[in-house]
């Protein structure tokens, strides 16, 4: 954002250094604050409000990622967060600054991650002025972070900067966003106590532990059940407890099936394993969630897309529902033994008790039938190269190691269907907002977190050029991100339910005029590829996956290739269509 | 169903902001809502009136409100001993001839009249939410001019009956 010329003299004079030295401003106690929370990486874009902070962090640097957009800068944090399990933090300037996080802060929201997002204000004189630059983020972000602050005094700064850090990892993670306005970042701090360690939140005292009579249930209920099933959700990987979850279901021999945000908690070719469930899941986890008499849900919030008509969702279970916010119990689906816990600590009561492996082999014997019958396929009728098999020469070319990021559609349902992810929090996905625009910024953030790791982003020609102005961070920061575009020169998901639900009126969805993404690629000092058929991307993903340099591959993939199995809206579980077998 | 729940909060800015836009984000319809400080320092309870559909709703109500970090405690006292008290203004035509008539309304309702005029009365009444209805009806066909509710605020009561016994028929 531009930078307003017409500073006021005092406030010029204070940036101008006419303190003596020794004196620490709002700007220094912040920059110290996050090294004292032990940040690594910060993730912005620099602006009026926030000059203060930038000139702090000039003297006394963190490393900063300079996105191209405070979008972009968002996405990347919360890319890195999903990856490396640590805090994203963000800073943006004041009023639009701050307005174009608000998608990334509402994406956070939905899918619980961790970020501490800073805004500049306005100085507080002039705030509810409607001053250059001014936008009310705390009012406009209230109903999409877990809490906020605006700063009113240079002494709380310390104070709520580690509240904000606390709130947002622990619990259920959310983002959490602090607005500092100049005139506090300016002000002169005069407490000895810069390191904050004490909080003051008597009203959030989240549940970690669960309650041992409930976790006794849920071993009673196991050993009457007759088809038991678990549902891990994204829970299990922000516990970080996929060790102890993949002990569990190999200790007690039931199977599992995951939501899209779960994906990674146990390997995607495990035995007990029948893939994703939902709206584009597989046959075989659908029905036995139709069949299964105790549903063991562990970190997942029964989202429509998976429930579907919840009238119809697992209609024989005993319910069990472990998650660590007690709002999300009881919200959509009755829950019979109720567990507010951390994933990892459920887990590890869970094990201590006394289960031995279930005797289980009719319902399990009936579930390998099915999933060797209906396996997640495609055929390919027309000469075209299809999406899928853009995805399974991915996996092929980088052994399921890779780091998979998507936007939201059909390709993100393709990678969650036929990128078998071996290991946990390699998928960084937009499930909950479904933000077109994600995956490429949050692939560079992936990065960030594992340098030596494979990233791949995958995006549609639709999402990928809404936030492609991150390409020039590939080149800038050495990331060696590969972008595959699986470019259907369409909105892909709207034209299938146009096609579906709308009599074929593709209404505006078609894109039949796109930038030539090799030019792009190469505008942009990166190398960019365009691939049309199998044979040639095999070739082409050998060279690629062994370079360590960034890369952008087009590929042209048939336009009218729809995702299947899928339950329609409105419907339940057992009423899939395109079920192949 | 109508419930009066209350809510001790930490009394920051903004923290009725956070209240009532976490009811309208979650399509909670208030009828009434009371903010006022406590007898601590920085803390204030918010009592509010709301209609819920089911008691899954109410129960989603009152964890959404837990969540928030400014709110301490919730408390749905329907069910409980309490007591409630609403305050209402009310402007009624009273010309002289109708005057000793109105005044004999007001009486048995304990209410007062605060302001007068040459042809118009401000009549200040108290009690819970059913008696304030109970003497705006009376007072209705004399013609209200103006009124204005403050909604209302309770407590639970200090002795509560014990919880009836379910008996079996059989």
């Amino acid at each position: 954002m531009s930078v307003n010329v017409n500073l006021k003299q005092e406030e010029a004079q204070s940036i101008g250094g006419e303190l003596p030295k020794a004196t620490l401003q709002g700007s220094d106690v912040f920059i110290q604050s996050l090294q004292n929370e032990g940040v690594e990486m910060i993730f912005g874009y620099p602006g009026g409000a926030v000059l203060p902070i930038y000139d702090a962090l000039y003297k006394n640097p963190i490393p900063h990622i300079l996105a191209r957009h405070e979008q972009g800068a968002i996405h990347a944090a919360e890319g890195y967060s999903r990856v490396s399990g640590k805090t994203g933090v963000v800073i943006a300037t004041s009023g639009p600054g701050a307005t174009n996080l608000v998608t990334g802060i509402a994406d956070a929201m939905m899918d619980s991650l961790p970020l501490v997002v800073f805004t500049g204000q306005v100085a507080s004189a002039v705030i509810g002025t409607d001053a250059f630059q001014e936008a009310d983020i705390v009012g406009i972000t209230q109903p999409i972070t877990k809490h906020n602050y605006q700063v009113k005094r240079v002494e709380d700064l310390p104070r709520i900067i580690h509240e904000a850090f606390h709130i947002a990892s622990t619990g259920r993670p959310g983002p959490v966003l602090v607005d500092i306005p100049k005139d506090i970042s300016n002000a002169v701090f005069t407490s000895a106590e810069i390191k904050a360690t004490e909080l003051n939140l008597p009203g959030y005292q989240p549940t970690t532990s669960p309650n041992f009579l409930q976790i006794q249930k849920v071993a009673q209920a196991l050993q009457k059940a007759q088809k038991p099933l678990i549902l891990a959700g994204a829970g299990v990987l922000h516990g970080k407890a996929s060790e102890e979850f993949v002990k569990f279901v190999e200790k007690t021999g039931v199977p599992v099936t995951n939501t899209l945000l779960g994906l990674g908690c146990i390997p995607g070719d495990h035995p007990q394993f029948l893939g994703m469930a939902g709206m584009h899941g597989t046959f075989t986890a659908n029905m036995a969630i139709c069949e299964t008499d105790l549903l063991i849900n562990i970190g997942a919030r029964f989202d429509d897309r998976l429930t579907g008509n919840l009238e119809h969702f697992a209609p024989n279970a005993q319910v069990v529902h472990i998650d660590i916010d007690p709002a999300e119990i009881g919200k959509n689906v009755e829950t019979d033994i109720p567990i507010v816990a951390d994933a990892k600590e459920a887990l590890h009561s869970l094990l201590k008790l006394e289960i031995n492996k279930l005797s289980i082999e009719p319902w399990m014997a009936g579930l390998m039938k099915s999933k060797a019958e209906y396996p997640l396929v495609y055929s390919n009728a027309s000469k075209k190269m299809l999406p899928q098999e853009v995805i399974e020469l991915v996996h092929k070319h980088t052994n399921g190691d890779a780091i998979v990021t998507t936007d939201v559609g059909q390709h993100q349902m393709w990678a969650a269907q036929f990128y078998r992810f071996n290991h946990p929090d390699h998928w960084v996905t937009s499930g909950g907002l479904g933000t077109m625009g994600f995956g490429f910024p949050a692939a560079i953030g992936a990065q960030i977190a594992k340098p030596q790791g494979t990233v791949v982003s995958f995006t549609g020609d639709g999402g990928f050029q809404m936030t492609l102005q991150e390409l020039s961070l590939l080149q800038e920061s050495q990331l060696p991100v590969k972008v595959i575009i699986l470019n259907n020169q369409c909105l892909g998901m709207v034209r299938q339910w146009q096609e579906t639900f709308y009599d074929k009126r593709y209404s505006e969805s078609l894109m039949p005029s796109q930038p030539d993404f090799v030019k792009l690629a190469e505008a942009y000092d990166i190398e960019g590829y365009k691939v049309d058929n199998y044979h040639d991307a095999d070739e082409l993903f050998k060279k690629v996956f062994s370079s360590n340099k960034p890369a952008l591959i087009d590929c042209r993939v048939e336009q009218m290739e729809n995702v299947y199995p899928m339950v329609a809206p409105g419907k339940g579980l057992h009423e899939m269509i395109g079920v192949k077998g | 169903m109508k419930r009066v729940i209350t809510t001790t909060v930490i009394n920051q800015s903004g923290v009725l902001n956070r209240v009532t836009g976490l009811l309208m984000k979650r399509q909670f319809n208030i009828e009434s809502i009371t903010v006022g400080h406590t007898e601590k320092a920085g803390i204030s309870k918010m009592t509010f009136v709301v209609h819920v559909e089911d008691q899954r709703k109410l129960e989603q109500l009152l964890k959404q409100l837990q969540k928030q970090i400014d709110v301490l405690k919730v408390n749905d006292i329907t069910d409980k001993a309490i007591v409630t008290r609403e305050l209402a203004l009310i402007k009624v035509l009273s010309p002289p001839g109708v005057r000793s008539e109105i005044n004999s309304i007001i009486e048995p309702f304990r209410a007062t009249v605060i302001d007068m005029s040459k042809n118009v009365i401000t009549v200040q009444v108290t009690g819970d939410p059913g008696k304030i209805e109970a003497f705006i009806d009376l007072l209705q066909p004399y013609g209200i001019k103006e009124l204005t509710r403050t909604g209302a605020t309770a407590f639970v009561r200090e002795t509560q009956k014990a919880p009836a016994q379910q008996l079996s028929i059989l």
